[in-house]
């Protein structure tokens, strides 16, 4: 049996407290005895009735906390210190019982949910100071904000790296962790399959062409648009590559990134070579979301789908360029890669001449609204546009659907499809979703198609379907 | 490389910042997630915020500051003359609250205060002889703070003065502040009449050596722990100090009766006047935040406010990591109460360096324990809850000793973030008191005040500059 006295001179707390405390202390295991109590007349001589050593508490007075105990051993002793300051600690709950303010600060809200990953889409100007306050708080972050200064980027990164914290973004449309969607994300199966992608639209397309296979999703980390650019040098790629080849739950990874500068290509693909886990890199420039999916397909012994197509039902239409509105700066990305060899020339800005596939999600277009796969104000302008354009034969567009996208795309596009379809041009629709999306998938679809749109689940088939009803003047 | 199997191994739990559709699709999923109702931070802060974000030098600077704030175990430990612990105080030297301030530019209470002290002092015959030697120059202006010491309301601390002691246990630190003289028709509130001169008199006379004879005999009174002791009955340390005026009258009692050395009407009048004053432990408190605040001071890179202080004209702050550099705005207008036919027009600016009780987690901020006083702040009790709770988002810590009641303990918010009231625009609440704008006219009421947000600007681009 050892005895313990100490003084903690100036802690005050109410007696009733300390008669808590003293009672939480006494039934700590291998505790015999114990008082908490300030050190008043009253309770030193309670102290000296329960045998303690009175020498150790000469000179000590009414405002200092004194702490005995009787215990067994040490492991008592540290025992009921921790029963102490659980007692004295104050249960800090929300409100007190009272509303609080909101918290103001990305640190200050981390804190009231215990946070382990901060979400920011704040003006990328300001975006920097929460996210390294973020960070400095041990938390993850995934930034949507674009507009972030590169050495900001690079400032972020490289201390996510060093303190285990991985940076997703700046303009990082798209992260899946664990089945949970942030930003723009699709309801995907659970799976084993993970995705590492400086590309958000790139990530929302595999996982609804690998979804409609039947192949589930167990991450999927955003990294940023200009994470496989040559100043960042795809930090966060290759932090996420690897923690995801340790994955236990990872049983193949896929790296999708717009066309990366080529040495850090270069470096990535190296990385991925080293793995452990079976890597499937696709670089759009080089190849296409639907011949990636499909070597993963393959990897897994699985067959490739024919993906699903709704084809309209008058497919005659008049003679003309394809003007591609898209929303997904990835699917206008490989639809030029795809349709580029059919078509030929393919402009990217809306003053080109003939064939042009412009990203409304560019910052040209999205200045004061929001993203178009929320806001389609802008999109269905030019979708009625092309309609009264004699020049344009098709239009080629994307409807991406998930958590985060607007609520029922198809709902305000389909009146303007049947405008342009009745002008006498062809609608073709890329459609990007998956089955459990909250939009209904086949819904949206099929209110498309009975509005004249051919759509297709595959942006790459979309795409050479768009290109091939240009080029062959009318349909199959 | 590292790890991720922190963010990888479980769903996650999210915060955001912007956009609210964001949240919501997490929210769809049927997962909670926290929102911070963020919003841009003030403007001309932002390339400030981003140097001082840059790294961990501000937050570990920080850890250091805050942690020699609280450290500080500040103990009554005597009562002298002023000339007597004020190193550079000469006969013409008159201390005041806030910031550095010329005569030209002070305003009315602070004026009536500086001349009631030269009347005090033998150095005018009248207030009018006061008056126009002061504008002269006769006198030597120079700020409390710049000399270890605190004065609530005008401040104003001359040679013959008592001041209080305040040392501390755990270390080497030594703050000052005058006695407080109660309310009404007081010196501090620009009053300069005999009757606010007889009674500085009295406090040198025998105030002041009386509880230097206490002192002496029982050995120095632990404030801190008097301080929360008193939150716990109802006091905020600034506005309240009825329940540890109470607490110091115990505490000095037996030594009182029977240990100091002098006539008993003395010691009587001594009694009487403590226990008709129940702000007399005012300045006592305002010692022991100096005490805090200076331990806290001069570490290179922290955002601690340090001293928040006002001279009726100006506001000024400053930074740990500033040092002894001021930041300077208009003092406000105080949001008060008014004693009887005073109204808002009788009122001067905000004053007085009684601010230092904000600085170290007391008054405003710690509005939620003195329910007693939520008059000042719309009536309820819910109101001045409220009010303490928006401080947190201000603040680097909790304190370890002062604990609120009503928020189940909860330790008061405390050591104020300059980063962080110019990112949310929260302002520190100040309890104060109101002088009459006219000299001579004393105390009009009491109210509320927040600290200009343009100091915090200022103070913000300063200590950036210091790290570039």
């Amino acid at each position: 049996m050892i005895s313990r006295v100490e003084i903690h001179p100036g802690r005050y707390h109410d007696s009733v407290r300390l008669m808590q405390a003293s009672k939480a202390l006494q039934g700590v295991e291998g505790v015999s005895d114990a008082l908490v109590a300030m050190a008043t007349e009253l309770n030193l001589s309670l102290l000296a009735d329960m045998g303690f050593d009175m020498d150790t508490v000469i000179g000590i007075g009414p405002n200092d906390l004194l702490l005995a105990i009787h215990a067994e051993n040490e492991d008592a002793i540290a025992a009921a210190h921790g029963a102490l300051e659980a007692a004295l600690t104050p249960k800090i709950t929300r409100s007190g019982g009272i509303e609080a303010p909101d918290a103001k600060t990305i640190g200050t809200a981390a804190k009231i949910i215990g946070a382990n990953v901060a979400l920011l889409s704040v003006p990328g100007e300001h975006a920097f100071v929460e996210a390294m306050e973020a960070l400095q708080d041990g938390l993850h972050v995934m930034i949507f904000s674009d507009n972030v200064p590169i050495s900001q980027e690079i400032t972020l990164k490289k201390y996510g790296l060093e303190h285990g914290l991985l940076v997703m973004g700046p303009d990082c449309g798209t992260t899946i962790v664990n089945g949970l969607g942030l930003g723009f994300a699709n309801a995907v199966q659970p799976g084993s399959v993970s995705m590492v992608g400086a590309s958000g639209t790139g990530i929302q397309e595999m996982c609804a062409l690998l979804d409609d296979a039947g192949v589930g999703i167990k991450h999927a980390l955003g990294t940023g648009s200009h994470d496989l650019s040559e100043d960042v040098g795809a930090s966060s790629t290759l932090q996420a590559l690897d923690a995801l080849d340790a994955d236990p739950g990872t049983e193949l990874i896929i790296v999708v990134s717009k066309p990366p500068a080529t040495p850090v290509a270069e470096k990535v693909r190296r990385v991925a070579a080293k793995c452990a886990t079976p890597v499937v890199v696709t670089f759009m420039g080089e190849t296409t979301l639907e011949e990636g999916a499909g070597e993963v397909l393959g990897m897994l012994g699985l067959p490739r789908p024919t993906y699903q197509s709704w084809e309209a039902e008058n497919r005659d239409h008049r003679p003309g360029s394809v003007r591609g509105l898209f929303s997904g700066g990835t699917l206008r990305s490989e639809a030029r890669h795809v349709a580029g060899p059919i078509l030929g020339e393919i402009g990217t800005r809306e003053q080109d001449d003939g064939h042009t596939f412009i990203d409304y999600g560019d910052d040209e277009y999205t200045q004061g609204r929001a993203h178009p796969m929320i806001d389609q104000t802008v999109r269905v302008e030019r979708l009625a546009a092309a309609g009264h354009d004699e020049s344009v034969g098709v239009v080629l567009m994307d409807v991406v659907l998930g958590f985060g996208a607007n609520a029922d795309p198809a709902a305000e596009l389909a009146p303007i499809v049947e405008q342009v379809v009745g002008a006498g041009a062809a609608v073709v629709v890329s459609l990007c979703g998956t089955k459990g999306d909250p939009q209904g998938r086949d819904a949206q679809a099929g209110m498309l198609n009975q509005a004249g749109a051919s759509v297709y689940l595959s942006n790459a088939a979309a795409a050479i379907e768009a290109a091939r009803l240009a080029t062959t003047g009318s349909s199959s | 490389m590292s790890d991720l199997s922190q963010l990888l191994d479980t769903e996650p739990v999210v915060t955001t910042a912007g956009t609210d559709m964001l949240a919501a699709s997490i929210e769809e999923q049927g997962t909670a997630v926290e929102r911070a109702d963020w919003r841009p931070p003030h403007e001309g802060t932002e390339e400030a915020l981003n140097v001082l974000f840059s790294d961990d030098l501000m937050r570990d600077a920080n850890e250091v500051a805050i942690g020699r704030m609280l450290a500080v175990r500040p103990q009554l430990a005597g009562v002298k003359v002023a000339r007597d612990v004020f190193p550079d105080m000469t006969d013409r030297t008159f201390l005041h609250a806030g910031p550095p301030l010329e005569w030209e530019r002070a305003s009315g209470p602070m004026r009536g205060a500086i001349i009631g002290a030269m009347v005090y002092e033998g150095l005018a015959d009248d207030p009018d002889d006061a008056a126009i030697k002061a504008a002269r120059g006769d006198i030597e202006l120079s700020p409390c703070h710049h000399h270890g010491a605190v004065g609530p309301m005008a401040g104003v601390t001359s040679p013959s003065m008592p001041v209080a002691v305040v040392t501390d246990a755990a270390g080497e630190g030594v703050s000052y502040s005058t006695l407080n003289e109660g309310l009404g028709k007081v010196l501090r509130y620009g009053a300069f009449g005999p009757e606010a001169i007889d009674r500085l008199h009295w406090m040198d006379e025998v105030l002041g050596p009386v509880l230097s004879a206490v002192l002496e005999n029982r050995g120095p009174i632990d404030l801190q722990s008097l301080v929360a002791q008193a939150l716990q009955m109802g006091d905020d340390g600034h506005n309240r100090n009825r329940a540890v005026t109470s607490l110091f009258l115990r505490e000095i009692a037996g030594s009182l009766i029977e240990g100091a050395d002098a006539p008993l009407d003395q010691r009587r009048t001594v009694f009487d006047f403590i226990d008709g004053n129940d702000h007399f432990m005012l300045n006592l408190v305002m010692a022991a935040g100096k005490l805090g605040s200076d331990a806290a001071s001069g570490v290179r890179a922290s955002s601690l406010v340090t001293v928040m202080a006002r001279n009726g004209t100006d506001f000024g702050i400053r930074l740990s990591g500033t040092g002894d550099e001021w930041f300077i705005a208009p003092a406000p207008p105080v949001d008060g109460l008014y004693l009887g036919s005073f109204t808002e027009e009788d009122a001067s600016p905000d004053i007085g360096d009684s601010t230092i009780t904000e600085t170290v987690g007391l008054g405003g901020l710690a509005m939620a324990a003195a329910p007693a006083i939520v008059g000042f702040v719309g009536g309820t009790a819910a109101g001045a809850v409220r009010r303490t709770l928006a401080m947190y988002e201000i603040t680097m810590s909790e304190h370890p000793m002062y604990q609120i009641p009503m928020l189940e303990f909860r330790g008061t918010p405390v050591g104020i973030d300059a980063t962080r009231v110019v990112r949310t625009g929260v302002l520190p609440q100040i309890n104060t008191g109101v002088a009459g704008k006219v000299p001579g006219t004393g105390m009009v009421g009491a109210g509320l005040v927040e600290a200009p947000i343009e100091c915090f600007v200022q103070g913000i681009n300063a200590l950036a500059a210091t790290l570039q």
